[in-house]
C-alpha cells in the first residue's frame, strides 16, 4: 500500500511539475520535452489505475507520434521565440485569476463528490478480474462489439485528419526541376538524334 | 493520505487542466505552446475518464478515453499543418497577427 502511494505521489508530482514547465519554459523545444515527460508519468498513473493498455497507447501515440510531430514543427519553423514571450507578464494576472477560480471550483466539486447508488446500477460493462481477462483483452471485447461503429468513425476521423494535413502542407514550388517519367518514356530517336550527312573533306 | 482513491486522481487531473488553461492565457503569442496546452487539458480529461472508469468498475470510460486520444492526435496533426501553412504565408505564428479573416 505504501509503495503504491509513493508511486502515485511520484508520478503525480512529476506530471504536474512537467506541466508547469511546459508552459513556463523559455525554449519551445524544452516545452516539448517536458510534455513528453508529463505523458510518460501519466502513463505511470494509468498503470497504477490498472489501465495498462491505455498507458501503452499513451506512450505510443502521444510520445511516439504527437510529441515528435510537435518537435519537428518547432525545429522546422524559423521563429524568434525570445521575442514571442513579451506578453507573458502582461497576461499573467488575468490568467492566474481565471486559473485560481477554475481550480477552486474543480477542487470544491471533487471534494464534495459522492457517487450515487444509481450510477453503480447503470453500469454498462464491468471490468473483469485481471486474473481472468487482461485489460487489453477486455477493452477489445467492448470496443469491437458495442462500440464498433464509433471505432470505425474514429478511424475515419484519423483518415480525414491525415488527408487534411497532407492537402494543407503539400505545395508545388516553381522553378524546381523534377523528373517526369511520361516525358522520358515518350521520348523517341527522332526527337533527340539527328543524322547529318557530312561530305568528305569539307566539314560542317 | 496513504490510501490513494478517486479524489487523488481527480485532483491531479484538475491541476493539469488548470495548468493547460493557464498556459493558453499566458502564452498568447505562441501558437505551438497553446497547442501543447490543449494536449495537457486533453490528458487531464483522459485521467478523469480512466479514474472514474476504475472507480465505478465500468470499462466504457476507458473506451471513451481511447476516443479522446484519437481526436487529440487528429487535432494535433491538423493544428500543426495549419500552423506550418500559416507560417509559410505570413512568416510569423503570433496569435495577434491572425486577423486576416476578420469580417
Amino acid at each position: 500500500m505504501i509503495i503504491q502511494a509513493l508511486a502515485f505521489y511520484l508520478f503525480a508530482g512529476v506530471t504536474v511539475a512537467a506541466g508547469v514547465m511546459v508552459i513556463a519554459a523559455r525554449n519551445p523545444v524544452h516545452s516539448v520535452l517536458f510534455l513528453i515527460l508529463a505523458f510518460f508519468n501519466s502513463a505511470g498513473l494509468f498503470i497504477l489505475l490498472g489501465a495498462e493498455f491505455l498507458a501503452m497507447i499513451l506512450v505510443v501515440v502521444y510520445v511516439g507520434a504527437v510529441a515528435v510531430l510537435f518537435l519537428f514543427v518547432v525545429m522546422m519553423l524559423d521563429i524568434n521565440f525570445v521575442e514571442m514571450r513579451h506578453g507573458f507578464l502582461q497576461y499573467l494576472p488575468v490568467g492566474a485569476l481565471v486559473a485560481i477560480i477554475l481550480l477552486t471550483e474543480l477542487v470544491l466539486l471533487f471534494g464534495a463528490w459522492v457517487v450515487t447508488p444509481v450510477a453503480l446500477q447503470t453500469m454498462q460493462r464491468p471490468i473483469p478480474a485481471v486474473e481472468e481477462v487482461t485489460n487489453t483483452h477486455a477493452l477489445g471485447q467492448v470496443l469491437y462489439t458495442d462500440y464498433f461503429y464509433l471505432f470505425q468513425a474514429s478511424g475515419l476521423i484519423l483518415l480525414v485528419a491525415m488527408i487534411g494535413a497532407i492537402v494543407l502542407t503539400l505545395r508545388q514550388r516553381e522553378g524546381v526541376r523534377r523528373q517526369s517519367i511520361p516525358t522520358q518514356l515518350a521520348r523517341r530517336h527522332e526527337d533527340s538524334l539527328e543524322i547529318k550527312d557530312v561530305p568528305t573533306g569539307s566539314g560542317i | 493520505m496513504l490510501e490513494i482513491g478517486l479524489a487523488h486522481y481527480l485532483t491531479v487531473a484538475a491541476i493539469l487542466f488548470t495548468l493547460g488553461m493557464f498556459g493558453i492565457f499566458v502564452n498568447r503569442r505562441n501558437v505551438i505552446i497553446i497547442l501543447m496546452s490543449i494536449e495537457l487539458m486533453l490528458l487531464a480529461v483522459n485521467i478523469n475518464l480512466v479514474a472514474f472508469s476504475v472507480h465505478l468498475n465500468d470499462l466504457v470510460g476507458q473506451v471513451f478515453a481511447m476516443f479522446v486520444l484519437t481526436v487529440a492526435a487528429a487535432e494535433a496533426a491538423i493544428g500543426l499543418a495549419i500552423l506550418v501553412v500559416y507560417f509559410r504565408n505570413r512568416g510569423s505564428i503570433a496569435v495577434e497577427d491572425i486577423n486576416m479573416m476578420k469580417g
